[in-house]
């Protein structure tokens, strides 16, 4: 048991210390390339410390949107980046600074981030040696909020409005980009028939592997985000092998798929006041049901939102190269 | 200790092992070929071992098919990326390292 702890010790102190030299690593590269593979090895990482701290749920998360899809959205970024500018080198310009300006700016910064320090250490110090939180509050009420997993039961129902928020904050970030740029044509040149094979055998199980973690989320680690999450995933596989949604979908079903979840969510919440309940309260009797519901709802708006974030702009009704379209639509869901 | 957790510790090494050859590898090879090479071993047999070690230990027959279909979904895609890699670099024309 001693060297267990011991050992057990050594591994969080070492992946604490390698957290904070990728963070550093990430953000002090000068190559972009560089400094988004240290940020995806991060985010895997930070995972694993999730894990370490027993709450998988946000391991989960961690993984699959911090590391993956943010990832992912870098990329791409650093792609578009590249394209804009394809003359210029792949290393971030510099600007210099006036020798004495940068002095006192990072003389500030040193002093801010030793103020840092110290208010850390101090709260550290400060804190009480086991802190209960409000898990006995969680605990208590878990039989009334409908769900067995205590961070579903959190999420969606004690605090539903963090849940509610989250995907409006979604919802504006597609539609920024959306209102800011527009997608013309397929990015990734021709798959292959590697990533293709990949990608007819992933996409059925990603699909899959997404309703189980949503349905888990009642009683075990998953949930929406995570179920939404990996859609995403599916959504970015397809986009990278070429596939683009059909000029039938872009318009009315895509807009209706990015606002379904939040409208639900709106919805339920509205009709309950009706019958007399305050804002985001679910009676205990229909908790149960109307989270899995809302929770449905809101992995198919989070997995087709992110996908669009991935995508990078309001995609064109009309592809001007309709034969790739055409060619992958066969595979997909047929416009009737 | 019984005969169970002495397999189990013998496999997990054997893995780790095999994954300290892949980042060595990955590490000093000369050329994005060898070094694709070197790393292939440490997601297949590496993993493959280390699985097994853990499959040992598990206490039913569900998370031993979960642990079979990570590392088939792994094989997957890691060959399926090491092809992609491998294409990529013969197309921007990357000559294989020669002595």
């Amino acid at each position: 048991m001693e060297t267990l702890t011991l050992l057990s010790w050594a591994f969080d102190v070492t992946l604490g210390l390698t957290l904070m030299w990728l963070a550093w690593r990430a953000l002090a590269s000068e190559d972009l390339f560089k400094g988004i593979v240290l940020f995806i090895a991060f985010g895997l990482l930070m995972a694993l410390a999730w894990v370490r701290l027993d709450a998988p749920d946000i391991a989960l998360a961690e993984a699959a949107i911090g590391a993956g899809l943010t990832g992912a959205l870098l990329l791409g970024a650093l792609a578009k980046l590249e394209a804009g500018a394809e003359s210029r080198s792949r290393r971030s310009e510099i600007l210099p600074r006036p020798a004495d300006k940068t002095k006192v700016f990072s003389g500030l910064l040193v002093f801010l981030l030793l103020a840092l320090v110290v208010m850390l250490v101090y709260a550290i110090v400060k804190l009480p040696p086991l802190a209960s939180g409000l898990s006995a509050q969680v605990a208590e009420n878990i039989t009334a909020s409908g769900v067995s997993n205590p961070v579903t039961a959190t999420l969606l129902n004690f605090r539903a409005y963090d849940t509610l928020l989250e995907m409006a904050v979604l919802l504006l970030a597609v539609l920024g980009i959306r209102s800011l740029a527009v997608v013309q044509e397929p990015r990734g040149r021709e798959p292959g028939a590697v990533l293709d094979m990949l990608s007819h055998l992933l996409v059925p199980l990603l699909i899959l592997v997404s309703g189980y973690l949503l349905w888990v989320g009642s009683y075990a680690a998953g949930g929406a985000f995570q179920a939404g999450a990996v859609l995403a995933a599916t959504g970015v596989l397809l986009l990278l092998t070429g596939w683009l949604p059909g000029a039938w979908f872009v318009g009315w079903p895509l807009r209706f798929l990015l606002i379904f979840g939040l409208a639900v969510f709106v919805a339920v919440t509205l009709v309950l006041q009706l019958f007399g309940a305050s804002f985001l309260e679910f009676p205990p009797s229909l908790a149960g049901s109307l989270i899995l519901l809302i929770e449905v709802a809101a992995a198919l708006s989070i997995g087709v939102t992110l996908t669009a974030l991935f995508l990078g702009g309001r995609p064109q009704p009309e592809p001007p190269s309709s034969g790739r379209a055409e060619k992958r639509n066969t595979s997909g869901t047929q416009p009737s | 200790m019984s005969f169970t957790d002495i397999l189990t510790v013998l496999l997990l090494l054997a893995g780790a092992s095999f994954f300290l050859a892949g980042t060595v590898g990955l590490l000093r090879f000369p050329d994005v070929y060898t070094r694709l090479h070197a790393l292939t071993k440490a997601d297949n047999l590496g993993l493959g071992l280390m699985l097994a070690g853990l499959a040992l230990q598990a206490e039913s027959w569900t998370v031993v098919a979960r642990l079979l279909l990570i590392w088939v979904l792994i094989l997957l895609a890691s060959s399926s990326v090491a092809h992609l890699v491998v294409r990529t670099a013969q197309q921007k024309g990357i000559r294989p390292w020669k002595r």
